[in-house]
């Protein structure tokens, strides 16, 4: 499989500055090395509790904010080269073509838009941005966008506030669709809709992916969601990857403690299925002070003392990649304790 | 099976620029004794608005029209029925968070910032339970080994107390500066009373943790300060308005299991609103569904996420992935319907797919499909 992203030990450190002469005190390490290949093609679902870096890392390869340190390697399609765009400057990305290939769909589609601008203006701005097409060609284009995403020409000349929330939605789709990206961030897209939108804005999404050979990356919190749109989930805790693997193997089997006990713990409609529930103790810890060894032993039911000192890494165990001291005895423990 | 609270044709309008919304249409709900009741729907709803005009909490321009809010109070053995729009602002002060308490939503917007987590769980026994305080106090005032001045005067005004709250004398004291804290006994038996309740809730270190305040505390913990609060009389029904819908996956299934364990120790019912149909199917045992303001389906929630009658929840339940998802997910054309001008007739008509002539002309009544188990569905009118 080709590769399209290539996150090399990435760092982001908020800064916290006091004392007498605004000196750095301390840092919020939202991001602390995350390693992540991301392949041509599919969608890479990041799952895991607020706090934990997701969107952190979704804003940072749109580089929205500049990594504190780390690369993040970028293969465009027809380009030769590769670049690594963690230090690029803005003009250079755009030099080279490379920021309509990146693009973005924000949380809540009712602050993400200008509530000033047509839906037309909306949809031509990053077109215009990017390209010359101007005139008839563009208000083609826009429309072309438009019936892409389910919407007709009749809706150009309104406002955002004229749509619902779906359909809302959908013209941010269209947005970020309009500089022909590879690459689209989708930051939580369903979280402000209803449970009945949710529903076609997941297929509009699916759909799109499959017909213009998108890659996506998937930011939510709900593992159902990412369990029926992704075909890759990574699994993220405190700023660091914990696991990875195809959706499937994934949820048939976990090993990392912490995907087990989030797992266990969907609510679901099927009322049949037994389930074991872990239920963790405790919250995250802070990201000012993140517990040493392993991030995860403050609320891990099989902590041992090898937890407590050494961080483990994120180690392949055939196309499922385990950041976990005892990866090989988890399924054992926890069918003892919670059986 | 005894009933707790009941809501007939409950009708709440609000009246806004745009025009009059017609949030409720002749809501009728029942939550009986030692059961959990869930009501779902999607937002906009009124999922929220029914049980705010159940609690007489509806904020301006909001209005309860017309209907009846129940509460059923057992008095020596006997049910008592009593309407609670028909009773006094006074009465309702006693009742909230008496018999009724409510979880509201955000944890941050409902605890007050600068107050002491401790104070303010507290506060709510020095509302409601200022006699059993006031006993609590002059037990330790009889006490041999307590140390405190003036004993003689404390006691007096202590046993006074317990006998007539609204004495003339306590008015008086209350506007005397430093002789209003004659109360402190008490205000320390409910501080130690509130103590109690946090460590129940499963928080370690309680005593630490009643000094601090809100913004001390992670979301999770300040939610389970919420649920403190609301159970610190021990309410006969506990509402909980999207007691989880802001907490992260892991401890959403710590707060829900705290409220399987409560109910089977404190309180006998629980009315749960959420969005979230894998919440309700765990923990409830009847589901209710709403839609654009009225009742569509009412059913156990074995036989609703089994055997689902009304074509909404048929096609809720179908829109939202499963654990063992096959295929693509199905949809429901079309949008919410704005509720100034609801359709006529079923407000699902415009984007159900089994509709008939009589749909956009006749309002469905709720009827009985099957054992516990109702439908407003023109479908079903026949049967």
């Amino acid at each position: 499989m080709e590769k399209i992203l290539e996150l090399k030990n990435l760092k982001k450190h908020y800064p916290i500055y006091g004392g007498v002469f605004k000196k750095e005190i301390n840092s919020v390490k939202a991001l602390d090395g995350v390693d992540l290949d991301i392949y041509r093609g599919e969608c890479l679902g990041v799952v895991g509790e607020s706090g934990c870096g997701k969107t952190t890392t979704s804003k940072a390869i749109i580089k929205l904010h500049d990594p504190t340190s780390g690369e993040i390697i970028f293969h465009p399609k027809d380009h030769k080269d590769s670049y690594d765009i963690a230090r690029m400057k803005p003009r250079h990305m755009k030099k080279n073509g490379l920021r309509s290939k990146l693009q973005m769909v924000f949380q809540d589609p009712t602050t993400s838009m200008n509530p000033r601008m047509l839906v037309k203006n909306i949809i031509a701005e990053p077109i215009i941005e990017n390209t010359n097409i101007k005139g008839k060609a563009l208000e083609d284009r826009v429309v072309e966008l438009l019936e892409m995403v389910g919407l007709t020409r009749n809706h150009l000349y309104r406002y955002s506030h004229e749509f619902s929330g779906g359909q809302r939605q959908r013209i941010a789709v269209a947005r970020a669709l309009a500089t022909n990206p590879e690459f689209l961030v989708l930051d939580e897209p369903t979280s402000a809709l209803d449970v009945s939108v949710q529903a076609q804005i997941l297929n509009l999404m699916d759909s799109l992916r499959k017909k213009l050979n998108l890659t996506y990356m998937f930011v939510t919190h709900h593992l159902l969601v990412v369990k029926y749109i992704s075909t890759r989930i990574a699994v993220m805790y405190l700023g660091k990857i914990v696991e990875i693997a195809e959706t499937e193997k994934l949820f048939e089997n976990p090993v990392h403690p912490y995907t087990n006990a989030l797992l266990s713990g969907i609510p679901s409609t099927d009322l049949d299925i037994e389930k074991k529930r872990i239920i963790l103790k405790g919250d995250v810890p802070s990201p000012l002070n993140p517990p040493e060894g392993c991030r995860f032993h403050t609320r891990c039911p099989f902590a041992i003392e090898l937890c407590k000192k050494k961080e483990p890494v994120l180690e392949d165990i055939g196309n499922h990649k385990v950041a976990c001291h005892r990866k090989d005895e988890v399924q054992e423990l926890i069918s003892k304790k919670f059986a | 099976m005894k009933k707790i609270i009941e809501t007939e044709n409950l009708r709440t309008n609000f009246y806004t620029y745009e025009g009059v919304v017609k949030a409720l249409n002749d809501v009728c709900i029942t939550v009986n004794h030692g059961e959990t009741f869930g009501l779902v729907g999607e937002s906009g709803c009124g999922k929220s608005v029914t049980v705010r005009s159940m609690m007489r909490i509806i904020q301006s321009p909001g209005k309860v029209e017309s209907g009846k809010v129940l509460l059923f109070l057992d008095e020596n053995g006997e049910q008592e029925a009593v309407d609670l729009l028909q009773q006094s602002e006074s009465y309702m002060q006693s009742c909230c968070g008496d018999q009724i308490s409510m979880i509201f939503q955000e944890p941050n917007a409902a605890l007050n910032p600068i107050m002491s987590i401790g104070e303010q769980v507290a506060e709510s026994f020095l509302f409601h339970r200022k006699k059993s305080l006031s006993e609590a106090s002059l037990e330790r005032l009889n006490a041999q080994d307590c140390k405190v001045p003036f004993k003689g005067i404390f006691k007096n005004l202590y046993k006074k107390y317990h006998e007539d709250e609204n004495a003339f004398v306590f008015k008086l004291l209350s506007h005397i500066p430093l002789l209003n804290r004659w109360d402190f006994l008490i205000r320390q038996e409910a501080f130690k009373r509130a103590v109690e309740i946090i460590s129940k809730l499963g928080i370690p270190h309680a005593e630490d943790i009643a000094v601090q305040f809100p913004h001390n505390l992670s979301g999770g913990m300040k939610q389970r300060i919420v649920i403190a609060i609301a159970l610190a009389c021990s309410p006969m029904l506990l509402i909980a308005d999207e007691a989880t819908s802001n907490l992260d996956v892991t401890i959403q299934a710590q707060i829900l299991e705290l409220l399987k364990d409560l109910k089977k120790k404190h309180i006998s019912s629980i009315l749960l609103i959420t969005h979230d149909l894998g919440v309700v199917a765990e923990t409830c045992d009847r589901v209710g569904v709403m839609y654009a303001g009225s009742l569509c389906e009412v059913a156990e929630s074995r036989e609703l996420f089994g055997n689902p009658s009304h074509p909404y929840t048929k096609a809720l339940l179908e829109s939202v992935p499963k654990f063992h998802q096959e295929g693509a997910l199905k949809t429901i054309e079309g949008n919410v319907p704005n509720l100034v001008t609801p359709p006529a007739g079923c407000r699902f008509h415009p984007r159900c797919k089994h509709r008939m002539d009589i749909c956009d002309k006749e309002v469905p009544n709720l009827l009985e499909i099957g054992k516990n188990h109702s439908v407003a569905c023109h479908l079903f009118g026949d049967k």
